[in-house]
């Protein structure tokens, strides 16, 4: 009885959850602009997509954005989980915890902090002030990812390339890298969609005219959105679904074997 | 390859520690200005915060913050536990249909609340059907509280899941051989060993659920105001950066003790990561 309390349960947070992105969906098929009536089938705001400049625009942006910071993000997240990894005692503690600010604070803050520093510098809000944020608010999400799999790693391992002739640099390719590139995989992966969804961030600290998804996403959320926004959604939400699954089909075979 | 943990150490002090620091500065500053040119040291920022109207956001947003946390606890502790008891097969999918929704963009999924319980929305049109409402449904706490129960229920239910997911099944086992039933397992047991996990999961619902402002401002419309909104209009409309750097220091502060009683354990703790 109890069990089936807790699966009723269960399935009502599903509905709960599934709800407004199933809503979403539908109304990316409706012939009306207006939310709340349904007026037939169309699939007039998949096309009217691709002649909305300010949708591609802000998409093209979103990807621009999310590319880059990822592949920044992972790169110097895996390189300083392999230095931190080396450390030991206070400096290591500290580095960590600062390390673990980005990810506790509130993004609201992060997003002001960097807002100042960028208006300390007097640099141009745009482009490059919204991908180096994204750099900022990523990286330690792939450094907490790789940390946990250098510790899982045989230490002998490197030290016997390291007797064999290895140059450290060869030791870094060939011994270590490979055997943390799970952490790192999934590190990138959060880096890009943490990048992807972030509005916060994104709405401090980026300059007039330059605008991702979730911005003009909310700038439309008062006036009534767009439908074409939904329908853009949607293609987003399958092409990531697909991905997840393929990625965590892999990871489970990975697991078996 | 230490040097590779000191040129991290750089980056984070130049663009994690520096601008914090920059913020707590800029709370001192007398003068609205950006600039530090005519800096006045002053404590009129904070003193401004005693107004009884601020007062009254802190409040609201403190009570909408820890009611959430609460309900995202009822609800996502039961969720958790139940599916770390499927079958492994059939629990890494259920976790998996849990996590989907987050790929959709956060700010899309709250407008899509807007579309439901609006005046013409998916719920009242429903209810029209069996003769009920209109129901005035948004722009209200119920509404914000719902928007940020919907947002941070994940981040509830998989760290709780995680941890329940570590305990050895041979504690629950010696339990039960010991003559524990099934009431005093859970309670004596099972709960005490997944608190790790509740502990990062109250931390990780609260701290966003303080200091949102996109759930207040779709879903609350201007009848709600939050902490969050205070900081977002002194930045981006008010221009007085000092008031704002007081308030998210503020903000920072509320989010130490948050950590302080969430007594988090990173190293053994059921981070999400």
């Amino acid at each position: 009885m109890k069990k089936f309390a807790n699966r009723a349960l269960l399935a009502l947070v599903f509905i709960f959850l599934y709800a407004p992105i199933v809503t979403l969906m539908v109304y990316s098929f409706n012939n009306s602009r207006l939310r709340g009536r349904w007026a037939g089938f169309t699939l007039k705001w998949y096309q009217n997509l691709f002649e909305n400049p300010t949708i591609l625009e802000a998409l093209k942006n979103t990807l621009v954005v999310a590319v880059i910071a990822t592949l920044v993000a992972t790169i110097l997240g895996t390189v300083a989980a392999i230095g931190i990894y080396e450390m030991r005692g206070r400096s290591k503690q500290a580095l960590l915890n600062m390390n673990y600010i980005p990810v506790l604070n509130p993004d609201i803050v992060t997003a002001v902090a960097l807002m100042g520093l960028f208006g300390l510098f007097q640099l141009k809000f745009g482009l490059l002030t919204l991908t180096m944020s994204h750099i900022v608010f990523c990286t330690p999400y792939v450094v907490l990812s790789v940390l946990p799999k250098l510790t899982q790693m045989n230490d002998n391992t490197v030290e016997a390339a390291l007797d064999l002739g290895a140059t450290p640099r060869e030791a870094m390719t060939h011994v270590i890298i490979p055997q943390i590139k799970p952490g790192i995989v999934t590190g990138a992966l959060m880096a890009f969609t943490l990048s992807l969804d972030d509005f916060v961030v994104s709405y401090f600290t980026t300059g007039h005219g330059v605008s991702n998804l979730s911005i003009t996403i909310y700038t439309m959320a008062r006036k009534g959105i767009n439908p074409s926004i939904n329908a853009i959604s949607t293609i987003m939400f399958v092409v990531l679904l697909v991905l997840l699954v393929i990625i965590n089909k892999k990871t489970m075979k990975e697991e078996e074997v | 390859m230490k040097k590779y943990a000191a040129m991290y150490g750089a980056w984070a002090l130049v663009f994690i520690v520096f601008p914090l620091i920059l913020i707590f500065l800029y709370s001192f500053n007398g003068s609205a200005s950006m600039a530090f040119d005519n800096f006045e040291f002053s404590l009129a920022n904070y003193e401004a915060f005693f107004n009884p109207l601020y007062l009254k956001i802190f409040v609201n947003s403190v009570a909408v913050a820890l009611i959430s946390t609460v309900v995202c606890l009822a609800i996502g502790y039961p969720v958790a536990y139940t599916i770390a008891n499927m079958a492994p097969s059939l629990r890494q999918n259920v976790i998996l249909l849990f996590i989907i929704p987050m790929w959709m963009n956060f700010l899309l999924r709250t407008y899509a609340w807007m579309a439901i319980l609006g005046n013409n929305g998916v719920l009242n049109r429903a209810l029209g059907l069996l003769g009920i409402g209109p129901l005035d449904l948004m722009y209200n706490m119920n509404a914000v509280m719902i928007g940020m129960i919907y947002n941070f229920l994940p981040f509830m239910v998989l760290p709780i899941y995680t941890v329940l997911l570590k305990i050895d099944p041979k504690l629950i086992e010696a339990a039960k051989d010991l003559g524990a039933n099934g009431r005093e397992t859970f309670w004596r047991v099972i709960v005490p060993l997944s608190l790790p996990g509740v502990y990062t999961g109250i931390t990780m619902v609260f701290i966003p659920a303080i200091s949102t402002f996109v759930i207040s401002n779709l879903l609350g419309g201007k009848n709600i105001y939050l902490i969050g909104n205070l900081i977002d209009q002194q930045f981006s409309f008010a221009g007085n950066w000092g008031f704002g750097s007081a308030v998210a220091m503020i903000l920072i502060f509320i989010l130490l003790v948050a950590l302080f009683f969430g007594n988090t354990d990173k190293e053994n703790g059921g981070g999400v990561l």
